[in-house]
């Protein structure tokens, strides 16, 4: 028997949906396991991120709630995770930035094997764990086991559906470990937001991507058709390096994975790196005016045309089209 | 400012769609292609440059940047480049490369930061092979240090760095008290993501991306010291906790139709594909 931690992500006093992913998979782990998952909430003025936790089915929802833990370092939040990580057989979330970042930190901490990224748990083998994880860009897969006490995993948000609610798990405060030495050398000092209304990338049911050919009009042709589409924007990284949008819009190897049940990209290539970010899509549409583009090796359907008189043409359709 | 950069080779990653596993699932068979430094590694090396120059005179080296490479001894070939470019010495630990996992390689990293004492460890945010994205971090709690992953930005000052993060949501800054370890995302290499303490950020811009070494700097840099050590030498135990089992190849997906027009796309995707 053994029991599985989900750490979850904490965003504005809200429990990100980021979290719900790492959820699905620890039921399926815990089920492997037989024994049953608990999620911590960490942070400083959780309350409401620890009721939204208390319905996704958890044995307990674990609350270390404190000042020092306002904003997010993982010098200040792996010591208490491995604390309390290190009575479980399996401490995972969500490969977001926040779940690199920190679950990295904690395997260094409890010297454990940590997989991360992964796509999919197998059934066991040898009667352990089994993980599948995507390498070389998604051009291939590894299946790994770990061999440590305690296991650490990261899990892709788009391989693994978000957690229902239902439910209302117990909550009990957990208590916060002192800090590391590093602590006192790093200092938290601003946190530049960029407020979309749109959708999460990486939940969105229809992503509307643009390269670097939308130049400075890249929100201008681009807005209308996610508005039509409720869609999330993304970006290959030429135009994210050109400045056209923000970074965390890139979608890729290194950026964001998303599946989505509509994927279109518009004046993107398609360079390996950005296949690797989207490939899992259920339907994949290009526009680019280029036919021999590496794109139109993946999509479903493609269309070679000017984009700027093609995108407004298609937003105007797909307006008729859904009215 | 003294800077330990350590490096990989991966096979070349615009092309790893031409990457094979056989029937048997025994390896990825990257074929003929060519290795090439990690692109993130390169990054990291490019921003400890920046950070050991004045970005007007950068002939005039004003720190020392350490290179090291875990691999058997044609992996010295990327620490060779890196020394063209700029870097002063090269350790290259030897082991195959199926020998390791990300916690030995920074088990035994530490060591190596314990004997050569740098201000700061600069690495890729992940090797683009394996994508595993943990060594950074891996280290910096290892060495018990501030760590300041994904970076944009990286600006230099007394005795410490302001870093940009790129995380979700936006940017987000933090300092870090030398001795830290910063691992660098994509952006990093942009005209003004990184200055030194001594580099104008008023009046001097760099040009996109990463430098190339020139030719009478490779022959030089065969005259560069490169000091070879055994992984058994840094980490007393040498067992992997990440046991690879097998590879599997993905499931591919097969080119579609072109559509002639845009009716005919929306007609699609409202009756063929149900998507509207």
């Amino acid at each position: 028997m053994g029991n599985v931690l989900v750490v979850a992500e904490v965003a504005d006093g809200k429990l990100r949906k980021t979290t719900h992913s790492a959820v699905t998979f620890a039921k399926e782990a815990a089920a492997q396991l037989g024994g049953s998952y608990d999620i911590l909430v960490i942070g400083a003025g959780v309350d409401g991120a620890a009721a939204d936790a208390a319905k996704l089915g958890a044995g307990k929802v674990l609350v270390a709630d404190d000042a020092s833990l306002t904003n997010y370092l993982a010098e200040t939040y792996a010591p208490t995770v491995a604390e309390i990580g290190k009575g479980y057989s399996v401490v995972c979330g969500t490969a977001s930035p926040y779940g690199k970042d920190l679950l990295a930190r904690v395997a260094g901490k409890l010297d454990a094997g940590f997989a991360s990224d992964i796509t999919s748990l197998l059934p066991q083998e040898g009667g352990k764990l089994t993980y599948k994880r995507p390498i070389y860009a998604g051009n291939a897969f590894v299946v790994c086991q770990l061999a440590s006490d305690v296991e650490i995993v990261t899990v892709r948000q788009s391989a693994f559906d978000a957690a229902a609610e239902g439910g209302d798990s117990p909550v009990e405060k957990a208590a916060v470990a002192g800090a590391s030495a590093a602590k006192d050398r790093i200092e938290w000092v601003n946190f530049n937001s960029v407020k979309s209304e749109r959708p999460e990338l990486a939940e969105a049911d229809v992503v509307v991507s643009g390269g670097r050919a939308l130049k400075e009009q890249f929100y201008e042709i681009l807005d209308p058709l996610a508005d039509v589409l409720g869609a999330a924007i993304g970006a290959s990284r030429a135009a994210c390096d050109a400045g056209y949008c923000a970074p965390d819009l890139q979608v890729g190897q290194t950026g964001k994975i998303v599946a989505p049940g509509l994927y279109i990209a518009i004046g993107i290539s398609g360079a390996i790196q950005h296949l690797a970010g989207m490939k899992s899509s259920k339907v994949i549409v290009a526009i680019n005016k280029d036919e021999e583009a590496p794109i139109y090796q993946i999509t479903d359907y493609g269309l070679v045309a000017d984009l700027f008189k093609a995108v407004p043409e298609l937003t105007e359709k797909i307006k008729a089209a859904k009215a | 400012m003294k800077v330990l950069v350590p490096l990989k080779r991966v096979a070349d990653p615009d092309n790893a769609n031409k990457v094979k596993v056989p029937a048997d699932g025994s390896k990825v068979d990257t074929g003929s292609l060519e290795w090439k430094a990690n692109p993130f590694d390169e990054y990291a090396l490019e921003t400890a440059l920046r950070l050991t120059e004045d970005g007007k005179a950068q002939k005039k080296r004003l720190g020392e940047v350490v290179v090291a490479t875990f691999g058997p001894k044609d992996t010295e070939t990327t620490l060779r480049a890196a020394l063209a470019t700029g870097a002063d010495r090269a350790i290259r630990v030897d082991v195959e490369d199926e020998a390791i996992d990300g916690l030995l390689v920074a088990k035994a990293l530490a060591k190596i930061v314990e004997e050569e004492k740098p201000d700061l460890v600069l690495l890729g945010k992940q090797q683009v092979d394996g994508d595993t994205n943990q060594v950074g971090q891996l280290l910096a709690e290892l060495l018990d240090w501030p760590m300041a992953t994904f970076a944009g930005t990286v600006q230099e000052e007394d005795g410490a760095l302001l870093v940009g993060r790129e995380v979700d949501g936006g940017q987000l800054d933090v300092r870090v008290k030398l001795p830290a370890l910063v691992t660098v995302d994509l952006r990093v290499v942009n005209p003004t993501s990184v200055y030194s303490k001594v580099t104008d950020k008023e009046k001097f811009k760099y040009a996109e991306g990463v430098r190339f070494a020139p030719l009478p700097a490779i022959m030089k840099a065969r005259k560069k010291p490169l000091d070879v050590k055994k992984l058994g030498d840094l980490v007393s135990d040498t067992a992997q906790k990440v046991k690879y089992i097998r590879y599997e190849a993905p499931p591919q997906r097969k080119a579609g139709e072109k559509v002639a027009d845009v009716d005919t796309l929306v007609s699609k995707l409202k009756n063929e594909a149900k998507v509207l």
